[in-house]
């Protein structure tokens, strides 16, 4: 068995892949549900209610969807020139501590108005990400060192960063003992987009950083260098672009990325950082990515998916007794789906 | 005679390409085969389903009168059939006998049985006058005696029926003629031979019957004896050729690139150690040298990949840039050997690919953001001012494609029509042009015009550096010939005071 690829694209292969990656995450998770001892549609029907089903629901999957955005945009923008950023949970937890380390501390410090605060602690926490990946590209330029590996691992060293924080110089007096940090001013705190809902302004942020990265792709010289490096580092060496530095400069981006991830979760939802904050956000991120095909628009409605399944997952396993881990194997299979599904677009299966 | 081998109407398509069209041949014993066509003919697809790494649509195979088993290349190998290819296909850091023992054995066997396969190669060896050294390891083998061993591994597994995927393309013109000479020491034993090829000299020198392939038909298969060079040439373009463009004869100008006792260490390449060399306004300047002597690092130390370790590179007297962006800025065009790796980004589309050597100039990018109209319209224009063609060009949606859809002629084209609209930023005209295998695996019509390109900046005054393994075109081109032999430049004259003969004496290593 071998793949060939295909001399052309049709367009009828190109629409309908996607459709059959979708048919073929419902069979499977059909089958698994099955297995489970539930009835399939019903199933189903919970988890879509759960999770897009009500307008509580779809203020819930959206606020879920919200760091998502981030991180999957983090990642996208890394994959695209090829720097494989896998420390986006550890860059999104600097991004929470640079956010209340300015806006909590020394925001009550200072005493400035809270909108130059506001914009103070997102640019603290952009710039926490982005530096921190920094060292890792940076290691990655001059010295070889593979990206994989050094944001994998420190993303285990900035927890315990984290950690020590939370229990030490950042500790909350008031939290019983609790490791958590100060809180955030509730002036700095994004206001509410929907009435009693937990949506926060920070989705708007995420859509507009989706937006604002799709134009520097396909608007800019930088953009288009990237898309360059990251097609055949080789050949864009060639022509004559300094490869390094933009592989640095997507670092910071993607770090930057990352930190706001972190900044907007502390200001939107939580106040505060602990360490279970994030659910593994800077991992999901990856998922969200490469469901997204790395394309910075498409990262929103993959993120949005994906929160969905798990909003929905938390109902439908009360209705219906379904273990939540389904949501895990959906977002799983779908992943692979779509996966498989972009390759049979792009090569043909021969049996020999 | 009964054939040992007989195609019966193959037939292979790729898509839209029919590669094959209905091919049928038979091969005697004792016969050397020529199988002539220009690249992308159809030459390699019909020895790849002939040897099982391809499966023919339509057809059959038969060898010794079996019908061979499609898609099955051990089954081919059992049949006697065996393949040296283009590429060598040897473990470097293995001996000789192991490579030729490599995968003969049972994997069960616990010790290998190297004193009867070293009986059994050197025995092979002596009939047919193919001298190695059996415990040399491959890697310390010039590229001639790699070959050899390539052949006596296909003896070695018995083969009766040898197919030779173009071998005289890395061998000095002495290694050819022994080569040809081995060749009919087989067929005097018995032996079949399939010889591929697209030069006509080799063929008439070599081979019994002749086969040309073209466009993936069989247009002729004739005796040797009946046909002459003109008319092979004429069955394989399909049209009479046109004749090279005029050149003046004038003096050169002034010198524009000069090397001045250059070393260069690139990881993984042979380097350069040693090299001198001067290239002059209105002249064309080729190496010629064996592949592997140097000639890659040369061509990356022009191109701004590599930098020298000592010596001085200068450029109309100022030093040479070791950065790409440097070098495209001091206008030298540039034209690389492996065009889909490193001359373009598969994935952007003709006109990105056109316009990304100079992305940040005035021209299409004002802070930072793209001139995106401008840098279609230059695409555009390239396109049609160097006769890139394919489908959807020059008009349709065709400069939106990827780079990676253009045949390698017209990718070709396109290249080096951006690498020389580089000088004219200025209204100048480029000064130096350095191309590396211009015309590998071009078909006839696209080497004519990147020819015609190459003579016509020559002409203009452009200083042009051309490095080829492809002594035709040295000829064709050249005003000066440059041989390059371990890393240095040990000979250099006028193309007319070089004779084939000596020009491979010295490609060889030996000063004539």
């Amino acid at each position: 068995m071998r793949l060939e690829a295909r001399d052309r694209v049709s367009r009828v292969a190109a629409i309908g892949a996607p459709l059959g990656a979708v048919v073929a995450t419902l069979v499977i998770s059909a089958l698994l549900v099955r297995w489970a001892g539930a009835p399939v549609l019903a199933s189903f029907g919970a988890l879509l209610q759960g999770g897009f089903g009500s307008r509580f629901a779809l203020a819930e999957t959206l606020t879920r969807a919200t760091p998502l955005i981030f991180t999957g945009l983090a990642a996208a923008v890394a994959f695209r020139a090829r720097f494989f950023n896998i420390g986006a949970e550890g860059q999104l937890y600097l991004g929470a501590l640079a956010a209340v380390a300015v806006g909590g501390q020394l925001g009550g410090a200072l005493d400035l108005p809270s909108p130059v605060l506001f914009v103070a602690m997102l640019i603290a926490a952009a710039l926490a990400g982005s530096l921190w990946l920094a060292i890792a590209a940076v290691l990655r330029t001059r010295l070889a060192v593979d990206e994989v590996v050094t944001t994998l691992l420190t993303n285990f060293v900035v927890l315990l960063f984290v950690s020590w924080m939370l229990d030490g110089p950042m500790k909350d007096p008031t939290a019983m003992g609790w490791p958590q940090s100060v809180s955030l001013p509730a002036e700095l705190e994004l206001t509410k987009v929907i009435e009693r809902t937990r949506l926060h302004s920070g989705f708007v942020l995420a859509l507009l950083c989706a937006l604002a990265l799709w134009a520097l792709s396909k608007f800019t010289a930088f953009g288009f260098e990237a898309r360059a490096v990251g097609a055949n580092a080789q050949a864009a060496r060639f022509a004559g672009i300094r490869v390094d530095a933009t592989v640095v400069k997507t670092a910071l981006i993607s770090g930057a990325l990352a930190g706001l991830a972190g900044a907007v979760e502390v200001a939107g939802r939580t106040g505060y950082v602990t360490l279970d904050m994030s659910p593994g956000y800077g991992y999901a991120g990856i998922v969200v990515a490469m469901l997204a095909a790395l394309h910075p628009l498409a990262v929103v409605p993959a993120a949005i998916f994906i929160a969905g399944m798990f909003v929905g997952a938390d109902s439908m396993s009360r209705a219906v007794g379904v273990p939540t881990y389904i949501a895990d194997v959906i977002v799983a299979v779908a992943l692979l789906a779509v996966l498989v599904a972009t390759q049979i677009v792009r090569y043909r299966v021969r049996w020999t | 005679m009964e054939p040992v081998l007989r195609l019966t109407g193959i037939t292979k398509r790729f898509g839209a390409l029919v590669a094959n069209d209905a091919i049928s041949l038979a091969l005697g014993a004792g016969e050397v085969l020529a199988l002539l066509g220009e690249n992308g003919a159809g030459k390699s697809t019909l020895v790849s389903i002939l040897f099982g790494h391809y499966v023919a649509e339509e057809g059959t195979v038969e060898a010794f009168g079996k019908p061979l088993p499609a898609g099955d290349p051990a089954a081919a190998l059992a049949a006697g059939i065996g393949m040296v290819h283009q590429h060598f296909t040897l473990a470097d850091s293995l001996t000789v006998l192991e490579n030729v023992m490599l995968g003969t054995e049972p994997l069960w066997r616990p010790r290998s049985r190297f004193a009867a396969a070293r009986a059994r190669l050197a025995d092979i060896a002596a009939r047919f006058g193919l001298a190695v050294h059996a415990n040399a390891p491959v890697g310390s083998l010039s590229v001639g005696e790699q070959q050899r061993v390539e052949i006596l591994k296909a003896l070695y597994r018995g083969a009766r029926i040898l197919i030779l995927d173009e071998p005289t393309a890395v061998l000095t013109p002495q290694e050819s003629g022994k080569l040809f000479s081995t060749l009919q020491q087989f067929v005097a034993a018995g032996l079949a031979v399939i010889f591929i090829s697209h030069k006509l000299d080799e063929v008439m020198a070599v081979a019994d019957r002749v086969a040309v392939l073209r466009a993936g038909r069989l247009v002729a298969d004739v005796a040797r004896s009946t046909t002459n060079k003109a008319q092979l040439a004429q069955w394989m373009v399909g049209r009479a050729l046109a004749p090279a463009p005029a050149r003046s004869a004038r003096p050169p100008g002034p010198v524009v690139l000069q090397l001045d006792d250059v070393h260069v260490n690139v990881a993984g390449r042979p380097p350069l150690r040693g090299a001198s060399l001067e290239v002059a306004s209105g002249e064309i300047v080729a190496i010629a040298g064996v592949a592997g002597n140097g000639q890659a690092t040369l061509a990356d130390l022009l191109f701004g990949l590599a930098s020298p370790a000592s010596g001085t590179v200068r450029l109309d007297g100022s030093v040479y840039a070791a950065h790409p962006h440097g070098v495209i800025g001091a206008g030298v065009a540039r034209v690389p050997a492996d065009r889909r790796g490193l001359g373009s980004v598969g994935e952007l589309s003709l006109w990105e690919n056109a316009a990304i050597e100079r992305v940040r100039s005035r021209r299409f990018a004002r802070a930072g953001l793209l001139r995106r109209s401008e840098m279609r319209a230059f695409g555009r224009e390239l396109v049609g001012r160097f006769d890139v063609r394919g489908p959807g060009l020059p008009d349709g949606p065709g400069l939106d494609a990827p780079a990676s859809q253009l045949s390698g002629g017209n990718l070709q084209k396109l290249i080096l029509g951006r690498a020389l609209s580089i000088g004219r930023q200025t209204g100048g005209k480029a000064r130096l042009i350095v191309a590396d295998q211009p015309t590998w695996g071009l078909d006839v019509g696209a080497v004519a015009a990147i020819h015609a390109r190459l003579i016509g900046a020559r002409e203009d005054g452009d200083a042009v550096l051309v490095i080829s393994e492809d002594l035709d075109e040295i000829f064709a081109l050249a005003d000066r010939i440059a041989v390059i032999n371990h890393g240095r430049f040990i000979e250099t004259r006028a193309a007319s005071d070089w004779t084939l003969a000596e020009l491979g004496l010295a490609m060889a290593g030996r000063r004539a």
